[in-house]
């Protein structure tokens, strides 16, 4: 059997030498440093998130009627008249979420270790680039149930749009194809969601692996194992992608799975965040929802949008903060100045900041689901309030901060006390 | 046309003012219980069916609450000819405006949007009230144009919105206590009609789970280890 099956290999590779040699460049010969922790399971989670994303999508496209008046009763006949429709509905809106989920920590992680620090600059484009093309993914994906919280977040996306000067009212239109969210909309968000956009991601997936594979790994040390090597010409700390951490990925899977399915089979709607409560009443373009909240991935966003104030009655200032405050991350490389890559040698200056970026990170985020009043209102009466929501300021200085962390960068990361990197990684 | 939009750009920053008001009730329905979904299944063809339907919901789907497709036939099939057809209404949205207003919401999803609680205590609250058209208003969804479907059972109250108590003006065929099983078998069968796959779902994920927890995830963590012995 063995040989045979040896036999049947050596006719390909005969003929198709390509193959296995992809293989060993991307897996039995891939030398990823030996000391990866737990923050490492995501990248591989995420491409797992993916396939599971594209499957069930491919069974939801063949049932799902992408038609203003068919549409939300279609999510309905999937839930019910379709066998396994519900797991394959609950499947993808819970892997919305996950995927976020995944791809937040996998990005924290690069910024613990300073992973887009050089030579992987590229790398981390792509991946911002991922996570940029994921949002407009999910955004696209959001209106095809054609609920109320899908057309008015749509509609209020698009609005965004319709803020930039001069060109703003028409560019609106051409994304809607209408005046308002309507059919056309639906359809060619539907054209977006299931073709354009993930081909986009796989192809950007694709360049962020060959990218990472071309100059190899960080490690929570930071340290280049690539430097050190044995007579052998491998790296002295690395250790072959394939078994180590095919296996290890493994493990990883099945215990994000089981979460997973946690979720997904006995709180599917998780407490209204992954689906939320007003998505399950049919989309009403007469009827405007009291509270409109993105979905919680977006809403650190949302929150730094709503914490600018208008100028000159044009909200055009909160979205473009807003843009900025994406499209910065794709300078991270540059803006960092430290000598160190890892959380673990650097000074108590960049541990500081980073800690205040999570933690407004996740107040922009909790804020940006709750409406500007949940915090109610200051007792006193000043000239520059010019509202009295406590909400709305935290959200300000939380905003301020967010760019803060990345404009005094370059400053406070050259001037950190670092300690020693040493030669090899540790443990 | 750059109004309107700066309105709908601002509505969630003006948005969200007449939440809260009345406190619910936490609904005490029970998704396993066979007789009290039957029982809801009974009240909700003989006084919803009329002005709501459950369109995405099949009669014969029913058998999952222990009736037979004839059972179903001959006591719940009033709209429908078939056993396989939806709960659907002949009154459509135009007539339904006309009549009430607003058309009556179609409820084959209504306690997710609205939840068990809310439906458990909106269903329980409604008062007499001369100054609205139907004569009756809602203690949870203030002048909501829809009547008080269920008096019959459980008889016209007054309702002081000051005070927050209700008073007795006629007695229904049901006592309080008989009122309030009969909408919680109610509110207990719109949940099942939300997610009739919802007690599988359940069932189904507790199978995975086991297999992930119980079987894979042995096998995948004494794998890793057998590897990684040679790297420690």
């Amino acid at each position: 059997m063995a040989s045979r099956l040896q036999a049947l290999w050596g006719w390909f590779d005969s003929r198709m030498p390509t193959l296995g040699e992809q293989w060993r460049i991307h897996a039995s010969e891939y030398y990823a440093p030996k000391n990866f922790n737990f923050w490492y399971f995501f990248g591989s989670l995420a491409l797992l998130v993916l396939v599971i994303q594209i499957l069930s999508g491919i069974f939801l496209t063949m049932n799902y009627k992408p038609d203003a008046n068919l549409a939300f009763g279609s999510v309905e006949y999937i839930m019910r008249d379709v066998s396994g429709g519900w797991i394959l509905r609950y499947i993808h809106s819970t892997g919305s979420s996950a995927f976020f989920v995944v791809v937040y920590l996998h990005m924290f992680r690069a910024m613990l270790y300073g992973s887009y620090h050089r030579p992987r600059e590229l790398v981390w484009i792509f991946g911002v680039l991922i996570y940029l093309t994921l949002m407009g993914e999910a955004f696209f994906g959001y209106l095809l149930p054609w609920g109320q919280m899908s057309y008015w977040g749509a509609q209020v996306i698009v609005n965004l749009f319709g803020t930039v000067p001069f060109i703003g009212p028409d560019l609106a239109l051409w994304i809607r194809g209408d005046y308002v969210v309507s059919d056309a909309t639906l359809n060619r968000f539907f054209a977006l969601h299931v073709i354009a956009f993930p081909l986009v991601l796989l192809g950007l997936v694709v360049a962020h692996l060959l990218a990472l594979h071309d100059v190899g790994s960080n490690n929570p040390d930071g340290v280049e194992i690539k430097k050190l090597k044995g007579t052998d010409g491998r790296p002295l700390d690395g250790i072959p992608f394939h078994p180590y951490y095919t296996v290890k990925d493994l493990l990883g899977s099945v215990v994000f799975l089981a979460i997973f399915c946690a979720v997904m089979f006995f709180v599917p709607e998780m407490g209204g965040y992954f689906l939320e409560h007003n998505n399950f009443i049919p989309a009403d373009p007469l009827k405007t929802p009291q509270h409109i909240a993105p979905v919680w991935y977006f809403t650190p966003y949302y929150s730094i949008l709503r914490a600018v104030p208008p100028l000159f009655n044009s909200q055009f200032p909160g979205v473009l903060a807003m843009a900025i405050a994406t499209i910065i991350l794709l300078f991270l490389p540059w803006l960092d100045r430290s000598p160190v890559k890892s959380i673990r040698y650097r000074g108590v200056l960049y541990k500081s900041w980073l800690a205040a970026f999570v933690v407004v990170f996740v107040v922009l985020g909790y804020l940006g689901v709750k409406p500007t009043t949940v915090w109610g209102q200051f007792g006193f009466n000043a000239f520059f309030l010019d509202t009295k929501e406590v909400a709305t300021w935290v959200a300000r200085l939380c905003t301020v901060v967010y760019f803060l962390f990345f404009i005094l960068m370059p400053w406070y990361t050259a001037r950190d006390k670092v300690l020693p990197v040493p030669e090899r990684v540790t443990a | 046309m750059r109004k309107i939009m700066l309105v709908i750009l601002f509505v969630p920053l003006a948005a969200f003012a007449a939440e809260g008001g009345y406190r619910l009730d936490r609904s005490p329905h029970e998704p396993t219980d066979l007789t009290s979904l039957q029982a809801g299944a009974r009240t909700f063809v003989n006084y919803c069916l009329g002005c709501h339907g459950a369109q995405y919901m099949r009669y014969n789907r029913l058998t999952e609450l222990g009736l037979t497709e004839q059972q179903i036939r001959d006591n719940l099939l009033f709209s429908a000819e078939k056993v396989g057809e939806t709960m659907k209404i002949a009154m459509d949205t135009k007539q339904g405006k006309q009549w009430f207003g607003v058309a009556p919401p179609d409820l084959s999803v209504v306690a997710r949007s609205r939840g068990a609680d809310w439906l458990y205590t909106y269903l329980r609250t409604f008062y007499r009230d001369p100054k609205t058209q139907t004569g009756w208003n809602n203690a949870v969804f203030e002048n909501v144009a829809m009547p008080h479907a269920l008096y019959l059972l459980q008889g016209e109250r007054g309702f002081d919105p000051k005070e927050r108590q209700f008073t007795e003006l006629s007695k229904g065929t049901h006592s309080q206590v008989e009122y309030d099983m009969a909408v919680r078998d109610l509110v207990n069968f719109l949940v099942y009609v939300g997610e009739p796959a919802a007690q599988r779902r359940k069932a189904i994920g507790i199978a995975v789970l086991f297999v992930l927890l119980g079987l894979l995830f042995p096998l995948t963590y004494w794998l890793k280890k057998e590897y990684w012995k040679d790297v420690h």
